[in-house]
């Protein structure tokens, strides 16, 4: 379980999240709607542990603990994993190097070819990382890095944007496999927090519980699909209107 | 001895330079240094050389315990050879001294590719006791396994003098290994090292060194290479222990159509270690490509890192790398990398780049659980891998185990 409590986030000195609350249960994937700048990415990055993204207020409670003051890499460890939307280009350091940083095993070639082979990337093995990736191969090579670290809770940004149509029932599938869908919620244990604009994703992923973003709050909790549909009707102002 | 073809011009040349200091580096005092050393027995199984001194040879990627996998292997202690064997027909390894007995002809490549009134350390190298490794690979004839060279340095403070010639006949193939080393982890000496390459018509040589002195040592070697038609010349050079001073811009001319200069540098300074290298193509010859990568570390020394292209034939192509790292929050890196072009329809282009590791890659690796600790680690070997193309698998192999050996005290 993933439990938030009057979060509160500023980054370089400037408050970006407010008072955020949020419950994720074991087994759980919720979806993150809201406009540019209203903090979704900020949450993400706050609760993965990025240093930039300085929790002033509240706390983020993972598997009952209090991880509010665990590093980056300590998070990381115990179970949280983030898919970047721009990930860097670390020149020599191969595709294959990260794949086997993910997966504490660097000498495990047999499931590093075959994530690899799953992900649509098997010529991508011997590249460096993000070097002249396309969009919807940076994609795919993030939840392949996922896929061999195994998190317990995946923090997804944005990860049908920029993916043509066909890639993005490739990139539903990999989710599915990383967030275990395919195994009854009542044994599932991995959980999934997933930002998206379109909604596309929900097309191939299964989300139980939105939440609408706006200037550092969250506003809104509900059906996902049903926000969704209030979103494309009426826009984000209709959901200014009904702040709870 | 027989003495080389013209041997008293040379001399003559030498003399006259003895006080010459060289265009680039500290001007080292060659008063300070002993010219002449014990010499020791040749050892015809090189396993029975001194332990200390093997596991020494064995830091600078000369292996002689098991020398299976070497085509020939020649070492030699101050400035004495004390061991040249071969395990391949058509592959001659021997002294220099010995090369210029056997081979009247040898004097029409002494002094060719370096000019011997370079400076102070070329003359130095003429005028006084030295020795050497000569190389060759008979016309068509391929080294299976790479031949292995050692340059021991023993005696403290002794100025030793090296002067190597490297032929790789038509249509051959050489691979060549060289560690230089010392006895000492801190007495002082100075290592003048001259190497002449002759690459002859479609010839290949690939030329890895790997430099593993101390703190005390200044080294100066000297080398040029001179590619014919259709030849390639591929040089690796590793230098990742701490040295005091070394200097050297080794220059490769391509005088034959189509022919391939390559030069690959990884360089550490540690704090009190001044570098100042580079590596020059000459492009002299029509449709002749050359590319020039470098990777700079310093971790508080002083590095000067130079490239120079020249072209002046039609259809050449070249093109310069050059990143530095600075790592921690001492030293120095200079990048100069110089392109000169003389013809219409030539390609000579450079970049450089000198950085600190970047907060955003490290945090990226350390999102998969890395350490801050390994996620540097592993930008570094990153950093340092260069995919050399047209190295042998097993020499690729080998230069990446001395890289990663010397890594672990870089961290």
């Amino acid at each position: 379980m993933l439990e938030i409590k009057d979060l509160s986030v500023a980054v370089n000195g400037r408050k970006i999240l407010q008072d955020v609350n949020l419950t994720i249960g074991t087994g759980e994937t919720h979806v993150l709607f809201g406009p540019n700048g209203s903090g979704k990415t900020t949450l993400l990055m706050a609760i993965m542990g990025f240093p930039r993204y300085r929790i002033t207020k509240g706390s983020v409670t993972f598997k009952g603990k209090d991880i509010t003051k665990l590093s980056l890499d300590e998070r990381a460890r115990l179970g949280i994993g983030i898919s970047f939307q721009r990930p860097p280009v670390v020149r020599g350091v191969r595709t294959r190097d990260m794949i086997g940083a993910s997966l504490r095993n660097k000498e495990d070639k047999v499931t590093i070819d075959r994530l690899a082979e799953r992900a649509n990337l098997s010529e991508f093995l011997d590249r460096d990382i993000n070097y002249g990736f396309s969009g919807g191969e940076i994609k795919r090579s993030e939840l392949m890095q996922l896929l061999a670290q195994k998190p317990e809770l995946t923090l997804l940004d944005e990860p049908e944007s920029g993916v043509d149509l066909v890639n993005v029932a490739l990139i539903g599938k990999l989710i599915n496999e990383l967030l275990e869908k395919d195994c009854p919620l009542r044994l599932r244990k991995c959980m999934g927090l997933i930002i998206t604009h379109t909604g596309h994703i929900l097309d191939y992923v299964n989300a139980r519980t939105g939440y609408v973003m706006l200037d550092g709050r969250v506003v809104c909790e509900g059906d996902p699909h049903e926000i969704l549909a209030t979103i494309k009707e009426k826009g984000y102002e209709e959901c200014a209107k009904c702040v709870r | 001895m027989r003495e080389v073809k013209s041997a008293k011009t040379y001399k003559d040349r030498a003399k006259r330079a003895v006080t010459k200091p060289a265009a680039l580096g500290e001007d080292i005092d060659l008063g300070t240094y002993v010219s002449s050393a014990d010499e020791p027995p040749y050892q015809a199984d090189p396993s029975q050389l001194p332990a200390r001194a093997k596991e020494r040879m064995l830091g600078a990627g000369v292996s002689l315990d098991d020398i299976s996998q070497r085509s020939g292997t020649f070492i030699q202690m101050d400035n004495t050879a004390v061991h040249s064997s071969i395990r391949q027909e058509g592959i001659e390894v021997m002294a220099t001294s010995q090369a210029l007995e056997k081979y009247d002809w040898l004097s029409d490549y002494w002094w060719q590719a370096v000019a011997v009134d370079s400076d102070k350390y070329t003359a130095h190298v003429e005028l006084n006791q030295s020795n050497g490794y000569f190389i060759r690979a008979l016309p068509g004839n391929k080294t299976i396994y790479p031949v292995q060279a050692c340059l021991y340095l023993s005696k403290a403070r002794l100025a030793q003098n090296v002067h190597n010639i490297i032929i790789a006949e038509e249509g051959s193939e050489l691979h060549i290994i060289t560690g230089c080393t010392t006895a000492s982890k801190d007495e002082p000496g100075l290592h003048m090292g001259v190497s002449e390459f002759y690459i002859k018509r479609g010839a290949k040589v690939t030329f890895t060194m790997i430099h593993s002195w101390n703190p005390g040592t200044a080294v100066r070697p000297r080398t040029a290479a001179i590619v014919e038609e259709d030849g390639l010349f591929l040089s690796n050079y590793v230098l990742m222990k701490p040295v005091q001073s070394l200097q050297m811009y080794p220059a490769a001319r391509c005088v034959g159509d189509n022919a391939i200069v390559r030069y690959n540098s990884i360089l550490v300074a540690a704090q009190g270690s001044s570098l100042d290298v580079g590596s020059r193509t000459i492009l002299n010859a029509k449709g002749a490509k050359t590319e020039i990568i470098s990777r700079a570390i310093t971790t508080g020394g002083n590095i000067i890192a130079r490239g120079y292209i020249e072209g002046n034939a039609p259809e050449v192509k070249g093109h310069l790398e050059c990143r530095g790292l600075i790592l921690g929050g001492k030293g120095m890196i200079h990048a100069i990398p110089e392109l000169k072009g003389t013809l219409a329809g030539i390609d000579l282009s450079h970049e450089a780049a000198i950085g600190k590791i970047a907060e955003e890659e490290v945090e990226y690796l350390m999102a998969r659980g890395l350490t801050r600790a390994e996620a540097t680690a592993t930008i570094v070997r990153g950093f340092l891998r260069v995919d050399i193309e047209g190295l042998p698998p097993m020499l690729g192999a080998e230069l990446q185990r001395a890289i990663e050996a010397s890594e672990k005290e870089l961290m």
